[in-house]
């Protein structure tokens, strides 16, 4: 198990060697000069060529990327061209209501994805299956903003029942809870459908399995039957299937803040790319790629502890 | 025959909902068995044995249902019973195991687990009591070393072993009726002959009967007391064992040992059965077995022939029995 945790952690050195590249290599192909950006509207030529040797970007490419690396090293992320405000500063602050978020929209949407999945597996055909798939359906086609700015107008707007912009406080206040509600709502809202889809199919294809046929005959009650013979197999293809959507949950939050304004990485990406702060768009996707790794690792681990055939080997 | 059976299944049909509506997997069979003792139901793949054994059970999967009949056992219906009670009977008074152990087992919960699930279902005990009982119901299979097994995943296990561990989950709460579907045959020839053993000993220590299933005639031979023969969802011949070995009158049943390989006598091979099994929703007209029988006429294909005796205990349904009169 822990050899298999390494043998994980390994793997992903490389892949973030490469997210780091990339995301260097990105924002020097993009056609504003962060020099230019900064020097201001009324910087003279002379000013903005004496930034950019300040910013160290008359130099060649490797050997920027090469210091970035080593500044990176030292967990110095730069400056905001925009505020002068430390990256990394930044980053620490958004990182925690970010996280807030998205386990806010997962810890009710996964349960209820399998529950109601499981639930429609059991009574296939019937018209509780189909209602669950027409949702489902329904879930993965409409995109999360449409959702959230659904639940803006109507739950927040219109009927003033919760707040829909920024965070209200810590997630233990009755204010940030409420602050919360609307979006992990909708980030989690777009899950529920995707997840009840994969965990029907998996209990499905469990459902008819022999150990199945077993667990009947020693004579368990239909509940224990589903949940631990069948559901607790279908986890295995379910969990290798969310951790397929990761990307699409990074997307989605990023989404999520930007028109909830929650103060997250997602947002703060946003607005660094929409304003050219080179620095600051640079270390957003450095956490967020970062996170999609970690999410990945925690997938596999949980694919480990699953499925002691995948422990042994 | 004297003793009052203790499963008694009397003209049960199970029927299979397909496009072209109802079709019988199974087809009013009826049979017995008394307690300790072994009955042995032999037939081609197909034949409806699965079913069958699964009908006893309440188990028969969707889109199939138990359409008519009664499965008495100790003198109750069990057809009759609210699912609660027929749980309790599941596993606990009467256990079964299947042809896969490959599969049967859960891959994802270690082996003692789920023997203590089934102990735990059944009789009013803690965990750690339930372990115990599955650690003795462990060494009881004659499996090495029960302590440490039960921790085992079933991919730790060979497929013998797996089966022991199917056997030992089945006779934890010491079933009276123990049905095994097929226990040996994915299994090589060594290891089936040790389950064989294996479960002949259990019924001597505990005095459970077995409802055996199998389309290998040796396996019968070696086991059974009684043996029935079936095909297309019929029981077409019946008796004690030794009559149905020696004194076999329906022309299936010869046709199964004909289809036994024997180097040593090529005449046999001469009854061996072309074809397979008609499946429900294709059955012949008149008696099921006329278009591969060797021995059919005209009548064969227009009456459906009843069972009837051809000895002591003894019951065919073939038109023409007894047939050696023709054979010969
Ligand atoms: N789920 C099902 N749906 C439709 N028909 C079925 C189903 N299960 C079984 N049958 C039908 O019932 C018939 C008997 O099947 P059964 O599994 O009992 O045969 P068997 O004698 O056990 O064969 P085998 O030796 O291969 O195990 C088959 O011909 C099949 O057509
Ligand atoms: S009834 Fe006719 S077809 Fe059927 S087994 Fe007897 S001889 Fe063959
Ligand atoms: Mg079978």
């Amino acid at each position: 198990m822990l050899q298999h945790i390494v043998r994980r952690l390994l793997t992903a050195v490389p892949v973030m060697f490469g997210v780091l590249l990339i995301g260097f290599v990105l924002l020097q192909v993009v056609p504003t000069d962060p020099a230019t950006v900064r020097a201001g509207p009324m910087a003279t030529p002379d000013v903005i060529e004496a930034i950019r040797r300040d910013l160290g970007l008359d130099r060649p490419l490797w050997e920027q990327f090469l210091r970035y690396l080593w500044r990176l090293a030292q967990g110095d992320l730069g400056v905001s061209i925009i505020n002068n405000v430390p990256v990394a500063q930044e980053l620490g602050a958004t990182i925690g209501p970010t996280l807030e978020l998205m386990l806010a929209s997962l810890v009710w949407s996964i349960p209820l994805g399998l529950l109601l999945g499981t639930v429609a597996a059991y009574w296939r055909g019937s018209l509780f299956d189909r209602a669950v798939m027409a949702f489902a359906v329904a879930g993965v086609s409409i995109p999360v903003f449409f959702v959230g700015l659904v639940l803006i107008w109507y739950v927040g707007f219109k009927w003033q029942l919760l707040p829909f912009t920024g965070r209200g406080g810590p997630i233990w206040t009755i204010e940030g809870l409420r602050a919360i509600a609307l979006p992990a709502l909708t980030l989690g809202g777009v899950f529920v459908g995707p997840i009840a889809r994969m965990t029907r199919t998996a209990v499905l294809d469990v459902l008819s399995a022999d150990h199945v046929r077993t667990a009947r005959a020693k004579g368990l009650a239909e509940r224990l039957v589903v949940l631990r013979h069948a559901l607790r197999n279908a986890l295995i293809p379910v969990v290798t299937l969310i951790g397929l959507q990761i990307g699409f949950l990074l997307g989605g939050a990023v989404v999520t803040e930007t028109i909830f304004s929650w103060p997250g990485v997602g947002r703060l990406a946003v607005g660094a790319i929409l304003s050219s702060d080179f620095p600051m768009a640079q270390g957003t996707i450095i956490v967020l790629s970062l996170g999609f790794i970690v999410i990945n690792l925690i997938v596999d681990i949980l694919y480990a502890v699953l499925d002691p055939r995948v422990r042994a080997s | 025959m004297s003793e009052a059976p203790l499963l008694d299944i009397r003209d049960i049909r199970t029927v299979f909902r397909t496009s072209a509506g109802e079709v019988p997997a199974v087809d009013g069979v009826s049979l017995s068995v008394a307690p300790g003792r072994t009955l042995g139901i032999v037939g081609e793949s197909g034949c409806g044995k699965s079913v069958l054994s699964l009908s006893v059970m309440r188990l028969v999967p969707r889109p199939g249902r138990i359409a008519s009949g009664q499965v008495l056992f100790q003198g109750r219906d069990l057809l009759a019973l609210p699912e609660g009670e027929m749980r309790s009977v599941r596993g606990g008074a009467i256990g079964m195991i299947f042809q896969e152990p490959m599969t049967s087992l859960n891959p994802v919960h270690p082996v003692g687990w789920q023997i203590e699930e089934a102990v735990l279902a059944h009789r009013d005990v803690s965990r750690a009591d339930a372990r115990g009982i599955a650690i003795e119901a462990l060494r009881r299979v004659r499996i090495p070393a029960p302590e440490r097994r039960v921790e085992e995943y079933p991919h730790q296990l060979s497929g013998g072993m797996r089966q022991r561990v199917m056997i030992a989950m089945a006779l934890a709460c010491q079933p009276k009726l123990l049905i095994a579907d097929e226990p040996t045959t994915a299994l090589d020839v060594t290891i089936q002959a040790q389950i064989l053993d294996l479960l002949r000993a259990l019924q001597a220590e505990t005095g459970m009967a077995i409802v055996l299933i199998t389309h290998d005639l040796g396996v019968v031979a070696e086991m059974a007391d009684e043996v029935a023969v079936m095909y297309a969802g019929k029981v077409v011949e019946r008796g004690p064992a030794a009559a149905v070995f020696g004194d076999a009158q329906h022309p299936y049943t010869l046709g199964l040992f004909g289809s036994i390989p024997r180097l040593d006598d090529e005449s046999d091979r001469l009854l061996a059965i072309e074809g397979t099994v008609p499946p429900p929703f294709n059955l012949p007209a008149g008696c099921r077995f006329n278009p591969r029988c060797a021995f059919a006429d005209a009548r064969c294909r227009e009456t459906l022939p009843p069972l009837a005796p051809v000895g002591p205990n003894h019951i065919a349904a073939c038109l023409r029995a007894p047939v050696e009169a023709i054979a010969a």
